[in-house]
């Protein structure tokens, strides 16, 4: 990191020598990074890449984050000078074309969740989740209910982020398990869902791919009591255009752009979590929202009962762009297809997997399914993804749903060749034959070697600042 | 149906795909949504191509627009090193021997930023710097146990209303601190609004106005100890001006976008936080470590998952799960690219520009209400005309003044327009043409 005396990149107007007056308190003269050339840089991060794996390098079956291929055309699209060259605050006669872009992409989200309104504004599916949260409890507020209704019901088969996003918008959790067959206990449900309750959140598919068949039944219940009821969007890949959150009954819904709508996943983001909802809660989405006169595009509505902004300006505007590109592509048509080929290959693969490993629920399964590793002498959940990722097969995720043991939890998506699929089926089996000690030592051809994370978090250096102070020499060697 | 798609259904001993929805119950099954048939590459490229002609771009515009984004030079090396496609399409790194690139480039993100900072433990990024801000708040709850956080008067309305939508949830009370005559942190309002209860204080330089504020330094010893200080910057700045480790500051955030993102009408943007060593188990967000494998090989690791939501579920530090990891790697390319000459260059032209222009200003008589008081890249003037006016004979000039502050600031009186105008590298002599006439039927 300290090469000095290198040319670096050349900034506009360097040549003008400007003296800068600055209080001397307040006066730096290095931040001490050193200076490198753009050759240097671009090296660099090349070999860096190279150290790396996504979508695009090869199957990627990680359950739960829908690793679809995202179209190049995107990409192209969102780097338009038209879109990339305006700032939020300008006039919004201005930025007509980006406003028409996102009522648009609006109106589309709003026929596939059947939903009246719909934000762009979360910047995450979390950010949704706790956008929507954030409605349930202006809702009950504006209700004066707020003081009884404290608790967030969901299964025990949920994404950690519904708990997580429930408490911080000042909920109580409420867990409910699974039965065997993985989908939501009725039982168990209706003795959660009580006058205390401001929401049911599920995810339908659930975790486990199963669709939740009795989800009108819940969604009637909790109505009944009172309560309103959220809809998780990681999922949706598994339903898209064959039934419709709206229909199922519910009341909010987060998307995650990232996932089902073919946005990159940027190795952890930029995703775009749009939550929508339904006529009696529109007033209390996060302002602005993007309204269309007949003429033009206006971005000043703020809704009457808003509860304010969860993101500085409008949203991940690139995300969006490369969002509604994907949306006009595929037309209806092609979001059928798209869905019924990711079911299509996810039941292909449970099939010819639960011939050697136990896939806990009910047979049918929508986008993924979980299969465990508790058969006799079989390696670890954790065993099997390294000797995957040793042999250029991305693992899927492990040890979710926590209600499975070992679990393994399988999503190809509709970007999987039936080639692809049985190499990773062919792949796992064999895993199956190993003798365990053979693991110790995977993966042999990666970059590195296994890594103990719980060691690394014990003494933890998340900066050169930290690590520099116990072991400088090496560190310079690699960076 | 492709040849492989139908082996798939013979696999399955089915013959139509429908069978396979049949779970879904015939009640609630649509037909139709009502979406339009699927357009063609080409086809997507006219539509774009015109809706993106629809916007007049910074460019094309002399554009005095920042207020929280800002019009920065985005090297090309910086989209290139993201757009490859072991990046871009990458997920979260759950695998980490098979994702030591991205793993490493996010771990020098945060040592780039720590060294930018002078904070020792930096996450590898939030959504953007007001979520930083919701989230600063609720980290310095959780460390005091107090639940009072107190904000200057003067921040973007943008930031207040994200971070009172955090405190909501967190039961947090937002307190605010008033302004001098200088328009800097006034230190006697701030000791006035301690209580016991109070948690943290948000102060930042340069702040709402552009002003360096000259009382940063002493805001620690103000508070003391045991409350939380929580510094915002802008990061472009830091080339020059005093990084928040240096006074104390306990959470420092920062929005990422100057560190060459570009505009994209205001996201992806990325959220900056650092934190001291000592409270790196209570910050939000994923955080890379440097560690060793198994062989004692350098590798990096996702260290600290037990606060996150994906183990810890309701009792999580927050419940970030996705990021801004893509940006927070664009961030690096860009800080390695300009290096530590770079960034003071950079700083010194933004500063340089704008004295540049505050002196074009003040020979038209123009007010400037904190004319004394230093400024990094922007600064606030005071024009005695309507907006109807100025917005009018800005229009003829093909002109943005800057961002115009209306009543949500307390500046009520229609006969006075008060602007927050911005001057960055990227602004030009033609630039400044345009606001000497703009300025000569305004002032």
């Amino acid at each position: 990191m300290d090469v000095r005396g290198r040319r670096t990149i050349k900034v506009p107007l360097e040549n003008e020598k400007f003296k800068v007056d600055i209080p001397d308190a307040m006066r730096r003269e290095s931040v001490g990074i050193g200076d490198r050339e753009e050759f240097s840089v671009v090296r660099h991060y090349v070999k860096l890449s190279e150290m790396n794996f996504g979508a695009d390098s090869g199957f990627y079956p990680l359950g739960s984050c829908t690793m679809k291929y995202n179209p190049k055309i995107n990409d192209e699209i969102a780097s338009l000078e038209g879109f990339r060259m305006i700032h939020p605050l300008q006039d919004s006669s201005e930025v007509q074309g980006a406003l028409k872009l996102m009522y648009e992409l609006s109106e589309s989200l709003k026929k596939i969740t059947g939903m009246d309104e719909i934000t762009l504004q979360p910047l995450a599916g979390a950010g949704g989740e706790f956008t929507g949260l954030s409605i349930v409890r202006a809702y009950f507020e504006c209700k004066k209910e707020l003081d009884k209704r404290r608790e967030v019901v969901v299964p025990d088969s949920a994404h950690g982020s519904n708990p997580a996003s429930s408490h911080m918008a000042g909920f109580d959790v409420v867990e409910i398990p699974s039965r065997d067959d993985g989908t939501v206990d009725l039982e168990k449900f209706k003795e959660a869902v009580t006058e205390r309750t401001a929401a049911f959140m599920i995810t339908n598919p659930n975790t486990l791919g199963i669709f939740e068949d009795k989800i009108v039944e819940m969604a009637n219940y909790a109505h009944s009591k009172g309560a309103l009821l959220y809809y998780d969007g990681a999922n949706l890949n598994g339903i898209m255009t064959k039934t419709t959150p709206a229909k199922m009954g519910f009341d909010i819904v987060h998307l995650n752009l990232h996932k089902t709508f073919s946005t990159p996943h940027g190795g952890g983001g930029p995703g775009a979590g749009p939550v929508g909802v339904v006529e009696k809660l529109k007033d209390f989405l996060p302002y602005p929202l993007v309204t269309f006169d007949g003429e033009k595009y206006s971005n000043d509505y703020i809704p009457p009962k808003t509860i304010g902004k969860v993101a500085s300006f409008y949203g991940n505007f690139g995300v969006l762009v490369r969002a509604w590109t994907y949306i006009k592509m595929m037309g209806e048509e092609g979001l059928r297809d798209a869905c019924e080929t990711a079911v299509l290959n996810s039941n292909y693969m449970r099939k010819k997997i639960e011939q050697f490993m136990p896939v806990p629920g009910k047979t049918i399964k929508k986008h993924e399914f979980v299969a465990s590793s508790v058969g006799s002498n079989m390696p670890k959940a954790g065993d099997i993804a390294k000797h995957l990722i040793d042999n250029g097969v991305h693992a899927p995720t492990i040890y979710f749903p926590l209600i499975v043991p070992e679990a393994l939890m399988i999503e190809p998506t509709e970007s999987a060749t039936k080639t692809e699929m049985d190499t990773f089926i062919e792949t796992v089996r064999q895993t199956l034959k190993l003798p365990h000690e053979a693991f110790e030592k995977e993966p042999v051809n990666l970059k590195v070697t296994r890594i103990d994370d719980v060691d690394a978090s014990k003494n933890p250096k998340p900066t050169l600042r930290i690590a520099r102070r116990e072991e400088r020499a090496p560190l310079q060697q690699t960076i | 149906m492709s040849s492989d798609l139908s082996e798939l259904l013979n696999e399955l001993n089915i013959r139509s795909i429908d069978e396979l929805f049949s779970d879904i119950p015939e009640s609630i099954r649509t037909k139709t949504l009502g979406l339009p048939n699927g357009m063609d590459e080409d086809e997507i490229r006219r539509v774009a191509s015109e809706y993106s002609r629809m916007n007049k771009t910074v460019n094309q515009l002399h554009s005095f627009l920042g207020f929280g984004l800002y019009n920065h030079f985005v090297p090309a090396a910086v989209s290139n090193v993201v757009n490859r496609n072991e990046f871009l399409t990458a997920y979260t790194p759950y695998q980490a021997e098979i994702s030591q690139g991205m793993m490493q480039a996010l771990f020098e993100y945060q040592s780039l930023i720590g060294e930018l900072l002078q904070m020792d433990a930096v996450n590898s990024s939030m959504y953007d710097v007001s979520t930083s801000l919701g989230e600063a708040a609720r980290m310095s709850k959780t460390i005091t146990g107090k639940d009072e956080f107190i904000v200057p008067k003067y921040i973007s309305r943008n930031k207040r209303a994200v971070l009172d939508n955090y405190a909501k949830g967190a039961d947090i009370r937002i307190k605010e601190v008033d302004f001098d005559e200088n328009g800097m942190i006034d230190l006697e309002s701030l000791k006035n609004n301690l209580t016991d209860n109070t948690a943290g204080v948000y102060a930042e330089y340069p702040n709402m106005f552009g002003i360096i504020d000259t009382n940063i330094p002493k805001i620690k010893e103000t508070i003391g100890e045991d409350r939380i200080f929580v510094a915002g910057v802008n990061p472009i700045s830091l080339g020059v001006l005093a990084p928040p480790g240096k006074f104390g500051a306990d959470i420092a955030i920062g929005e990422g976008q100057v560190l060459g993102l570009g505009l994209n009408f205001g996201g992806p943007v990325v959220g900056i936080f650092g934190t001291k060593e000592q409270y790196i188990r209570k910050m939000p967000g994923k955080i890379m470590g440097i560690t060793k494998d198994h062989n004692g090989k350098i590798a990096f690791s996702m260290i600290l998952q037990t606060r996150e939501q994906h183990i810890r579920r309701e009792r999580a530090v927050t419940n970030m799960t996705s990021n801004q990891a893509l940006m927070a790697v664009a961030s690096a390319v860009y800080l390695s690219l300009l290096g530590d000459s770079g960034l003071r260059k950079i700083g010194e032209v933004n500063m340089g520009r704008t004295k540049e222009l505050i002196e074009i200003v003040r020979e038209f008589g123009v007010k400037l209400p904190y004319g004394d008081s230093p400024v990094f890249n922007e600064f606030l003037m005071r024009l005695n005309e309507s907006k109807t006016f100025v917005s009018r004979i800005a229009r003829k000039y093909n002109l943005v003044p800057g961002h115009i502050l209306g009543k949500e600031y307390g500046f009520n009186d229609r006969n006075q327009v008060n602007i927050v105008t911005n001057v960055t590298e990227r602004t030009t002599n033609s630039d400044f043409d345009a606001f000497k006439e703009f300025m000569r039927e305004v002032a």
